[in-house]
């Protein structure tokens, strides 16, 4: 490089930027308003400001697909890759955000909705139970979510390793203060933020780490030098290689596989349940998304030899979370359990690559999103007078109290076990066909297996809502707001018309698994 | 006339319909369920009528798109094979229907929902055997466990909750195992087949003989856990036993046939090899299955459980005929497979009305119990005899079949089935007499259900039902058309020449005349 090196400005292309800034302009006001809007009308304001927000970006991501040529999908110097698949992964988590952002904002469960007023006063004391009883909760969890998606859409966007950490750290460190601000059970909650920052901290420096060994290897970070370097790079391959073992290990992370998932059920069972709802939807597309851009974009020169390995990762994410949510007595953490095994259900139709192991976690990953939060919503309405009571046998009997309640939560649970004629099946089929068109046949069988035991759990919680008799601490249950109904009904019409009418959504995702390198 | 989807879609309207009449209403509910399943039944007939016996090998063909990036489509089509099994279903449903009246009342639960849930049941029934399309099979055949589940759960008084609570997740679990492993063997099928579910198309591809066996073996277990075959039978006695009698009835009066019907439809035609290389341990099993169940049927003590057992030994025959590779043992296994619905379904109904009236299902609470109820002993014991295959009922002529088919490829399986049939002999004869002969247990006495004999509601319940086995002992023919063109498309591919036989009394008229 010479000495008169002049940095060039990289040309940005603002339609095609225009989501991720509009949420992020949006988050800012949503800080502007915590400091100038009267206490009263905060929770509605912000309510509404993120909703716009986000269908306003879910708009111009629309309004953008049409319009998205190879040519011009790449912007600010390659660093961001806004092609079709990240369109649609963009497109999906903002509708997930949409439909969890409506139970951010319910209030008629609890008085002053399920976060709680300042995180920071002393778990216990006497200030603390004032401001659960009485005081209305946070509302900077509006800015902190917008944020958190702004983060996620750039990350999945991400043509480039140091974009890619940048936009991680972006949408991990609200989330981990969204999970420290449960109204009840404040010292779960408090323990879950902190383990999952922590844990979250380390899987970061993996990242980084992996990130500094590929450049090691290219001279580069972008995923297109690093492509073109596998294989004519003077360096060892070893560093290579041991490069993306560390990004995967960070990627992974979020995506809740084993062996580095245990972070899982403690911060699923602790956060507010409406974040664990867009925990388990957001960041599963947005650690996906990336997982998959990582690998058929970056690394794909490598003729996919790291198959076996997270083949591996595959069976071991599938058995443990089968088999431990078997023992669970918490539905939160038997929920989490299932999200990890979902993690592994979803590597498979990773690993079945091609355009077919691309477009079936494309469904699985909307799918599994709708159900999710669905579910998360369905636990949110089984309350007590110590809020929500998540422990499996106080469901007993709730089949003969609320049949309505049981019969959706039942229909859930069905697609959860991927039973036909729901979204599970559909998914599930999906990302076991593309395993086996890749010749993993061994992950799918695998899959077999822990769909199995995973049933186990989901009928027993059938059994303790419908065949068992009520019990004295059963709860009732609540009848849920305008929000709530609202994001349950979304996600229990999605799960249905993706059981019985997948097409188009089949349609959409073969369409748009094109990542442009 | 669109019969197929109307028959599938009818009765999941119906239970639809009948799921919203309120609590408080379940007279309502009962009638309104009963026309439904005499409207499917309306339309069986119509079916039966426009099938044409000789003519091709799936008639009736209707198709829908569904998800045409993965060659899947609404289809329907039925051969003889199928007909059948929906005509039983249509004619069991209603007497069922009849013949759980009060059965609903019993549990403290919602009657509506019962008898929504045995509509249910009888669609997704009707649904995998007029499905074309192998996904919309396997979508019947998972989505069938859930009525029945719930109604193995809910609504089977007889046992303790917790007793039924486990045979209802032990039905399920046995089932889903089953579904999974056929899942993998649909998505492989899938992948080596060329994208397509059609299962016309698919009969002609070629498997390699790896995938073939494994493919085989998928749907083979799911199969065998449904009819069930011997070692996967274990949960049919405790569902059996949980179950209330009627739905017991169609539990395994049709539903497990849904496994024999499979192997038939499935297994044979699209992995014909393969069916060939595991036939000697499909007949192994099989026959094991006969002599087991045959001797813990006789060591039971509970009614319902006695007859379930009773089941897996025919499911013995059943096998024993399908795996022969003949076609009179083929076409003897199907006619068996009618035949074992109605005795089967009557002996459960029967049992049912005693354990009804003594409000116990244990043998040794009866006892005598003919003196006080003639007529219904009366039925019993032809129901009985129906299940021990004696001549001049309908089950012996099914029966006789599969063995003389056996026999001319294989005596020595022939020669052991024949001993299952002394022990059915063993089992019938000291259930009837344990229970309706003998000295009168002084307890029934103080019983005032004991007293009254058959009603008119289960007489037309047993009615037609008895009618039909005898008709069919004497004059099986109406059936065997149907079915004979059936078994012979079906064996077609894994006969070997050696083998070949004319089938019993096959009126030989060309396809499609």
């Amino acid at each position: 490089m010479g000495e008169d090196f002049v940095l060039e400005l990289p040309k940005l292309d603002y339609a095609a930027l225009a989501p991720m800034l509009i949420l992020f302009g949006a988050a800012c006001l949503g800080v502007l308003i915590e400091a100038f809007v009267p206490r009263a009308a905060r929770n509605a304001v912000q309510l509404v400001l993120g909703l716009l927000a986000l269908i306003g970006a879910l708009v111009a991501v629309v309004l953008r697909a049409p319009h998205v040529t190879d040519a011009n999908a790449q912007t600010a110097a390659r660093a961001l890759s806004i092609d079709q698949a990240g369109l649609f992964l963009q497109g999906s988590i903002l509708v997930l955000a949409i439909v969890s952002l409506l139970l951010f904002g319910e209030r008629t469960l609890e008085n002053g909705g399920p976060f709680v007023a300042q995180a920071a006063i002393t778990v216990g004391s006497e200030l603390d139970r004032n401001q659960a009883a009485k005081q209305p909760g946070a509302t900077e969890v509006y800015p902190l979510a917008l944020f958190a998606v702004g983060g996620m859409m750039l990350f999945v966007t991400a043509n480039d390793l140091l974009v890619m950490f940048v936009a991680l750290e972006v949408f991990s460190l609200p989330l981990y203060l969204l999970c420290a601000l449960a109204r009840r059970k404040r010292l779960l909650s408090q323990e879950a933020a902190l383990k999952y920052f922590l844990l979250g901290a380390y899987a970061s420096a993996f990242f980084l780490f992996g990130l500094a060994l590929v450049y090691g290897y290219a001279g580069a970070v972008d995923f297109r030098s690093i492509h073109a370097s596998i294989n004519n790079s003077p360096n060892d391959i070893i560093l290579l290689i041991a490069g993306l073992a560390m990004l995967s290990i960070g990627l992974l992370f979020k995506a809740a596989a084993a062996p580095f998932h245990v972070w899982t059920p403690d911060v699923y069972q602790g956060a507010p349940t409406p974040i664990t709802a867009f925990m388990a939807a957001c960041t599963k597309v947005a650690a996906f998304g990336a997982l998959a851009r990582v690998l058929y974009v970056g690394f794909d020169g490598l003729g996919w030899e790291f198959t076996p390995v997270l083949g591996v990762i595959a069976v071991l994410t599938m058995l443990i979370g089968a088999i431990l949510a078997v023992t669970q007595t918490d539905l939160k953490r038997l929920l989490a359990y299932s999200s990890i095994a979902n993690a592994g259900y979803l590597l498979v139709g990773v690993l079945g690559g091609g355009k077919e192991g691309l477009s079936s976690m494309l469904f699985y990953l909307v799918a599994y999103g709708f159900l999710v939060i669905a579910a998360f919503a369905m636990l949110t309405l089984v309350r007590d007078a110590d809020g929500e009571a998540t422990h499996l046998a106080r469901w007993a009997g709730l089949g003969k109290r609320s049949p309505l309640f049981a019969g959706v939560f039942t229909f859930l649970l069905l697609a959860f076990a991927g039973i036909p004629l729901t979204s599970g099946f559909v998914a599930k089929f999906a990302v076991f066909g593309a395993g086996i068109a890749g010749n993993q046949t061994w992950l799918v069988l695998f899959g077999v297996l822990s769909s199995i035991i995973l049933a186990f759990p989901y009928l027993r919680v059938v059994v303790m809502m419908w065949l068992s008799e009520p019990g004295e601490t059963t709860p009732s249950v609540s009848i849920p707001g305008a929000l709530t109904s609202t994001a349950l009904m979304i996600g229990v019409l999605v799960t249905l018309v993706l059981g019985v009418w997948p097409t188009p959504l089949i349609d959409l995702t073969t369409n748009v698994s094109n990542f442009i390198r | 006339m669109k019969y197929l989807s109307l028959l599938t879609l009818v009765p999941l309207v119906g239970a639809l319909t009948v799921a919203f009449v309120p609590r408080s209403k379940p007279e309502l509910a009962k009638r309104l369920a009963l026309i439904w399943s005499i409207v499917v039944l309306a339309v069986g007939v119509g079916a039966w009528v426009a099938y044409k016996p000789n003519g091709p090998r799936l008639q009736l063909l209707e198709s829908y798109t569904w998800i045409p990036q993965w060659g899947a489509k609404f289809s329907f089509a039925v051969d003889g094979i199928a007909l059948v099994m929906i005509a039983l279903i249509v004619l069991l449903v209603p007497l069922v229907i009849l013949a759980s009246w009060h059965d609903a009342e019993k549990s403290k639960r919602s009657v509506p929902a019962y008898f929504a849930l045995l509509l249910a049941l009888e669609g997704t029934m009707i649904g995998t055997f007029t499905s074309a399309d192998v996904l919309l099979f396997y979508l019947f055949f998972e989505v069938m466990l859930v009525p029945m589940y719930f109604i193995i759960g809910s609504f089977g008084t007889d046992v303790p909750a917790k007793q039924r609570q486990y045979a209802a997740v032990k039905f399920f679990l046995y089932s889903l195992v089953g579904g999974l492993l056929m899942l993998a063997a649909v998505i492989g099928m899938w992948v080596y087949g060329g994208h397509t579910f059609d299962w016309q198309t698919l009969t002609n591809v070629e498997f390699t003989t790896t995938v073939q066996r494994w493919l085989f073996l998928g749907f083979f277990v799911a199969f065998a856990i449904k009819a069930p075959f011997f070692p996967f039978h274990t949960w049919l006695p405790d569902a059996g036993g949980a179950a209330p009698a009627g739905a017991a009835a169609l539990l395994v009066g049709v539903m497990d046939k849904v496994g024999t019907f499979g192997i038939l439809r499935y297994c044979l035609p699209l992995f014909p090899e393969a069916s060939r290389w595991f036939a000697p341990w499909a007949i192994g099993l099989s026959l094991v299955g006969i002599i087991y169940a045959a001797l813990v049927a006789i060591g039971q003590k509970d009614l319902k459980r006695l007859v379930s057992y009773t089941s897996i030994a025919h499911f013995g025959f059943i096998g024993v005929g399908i795996f022969a590779f003949t076609y009179q043992a083929g076409s003897g296994a199907v006619l068996y497979m009618v035949n074992h619905g109605l005795a089967t379904g009557l002996l459960f109904l029967v049992v049912g009305m005693f354990v009804a009236r003594r409000g116990s299902t244990l043998v040794t609470d009866f006892g005598g119990a003919g003196k006080l109820l003639p007529v219904l002993a009366g039925v019993f014991f032809i129901a009985g005899m129906a299940s021990l295959a004696l001549p001049g009922l309908a089950p012996f002529v099914s029966e006789f079949l599969v063995l003389i088919g056996t026999f001319t490829v294989n005596k020595p399986v022939a020669v052991i089935a024949t001993v299952g049939i002394i022990l059915a002999a063993a089992y019938v004869l000291w259930m009837i007499q344990r229970t309706t002969q003998g000295n009168t247990n002084p307890v029934l006495h103080d019983l005032a259900p004991m007293k009254r004999d058959l009603s008119l509601r289960e007489g037309i319940v047993v009615a037609p039902l008895i009618v039909l086995l005898i008709v069919l002992g004497f004059y099986p023919k109406p059936v065997l058309d149907v079915i004979n063109p059936a078994v012979e498309y079906t064996l077609s591919d894994v006969v070997t020449p050696e083998r070949a036989d004319p089938a019993p009394a096959t009126p030989t008229v060309e396809a499609g005349k």
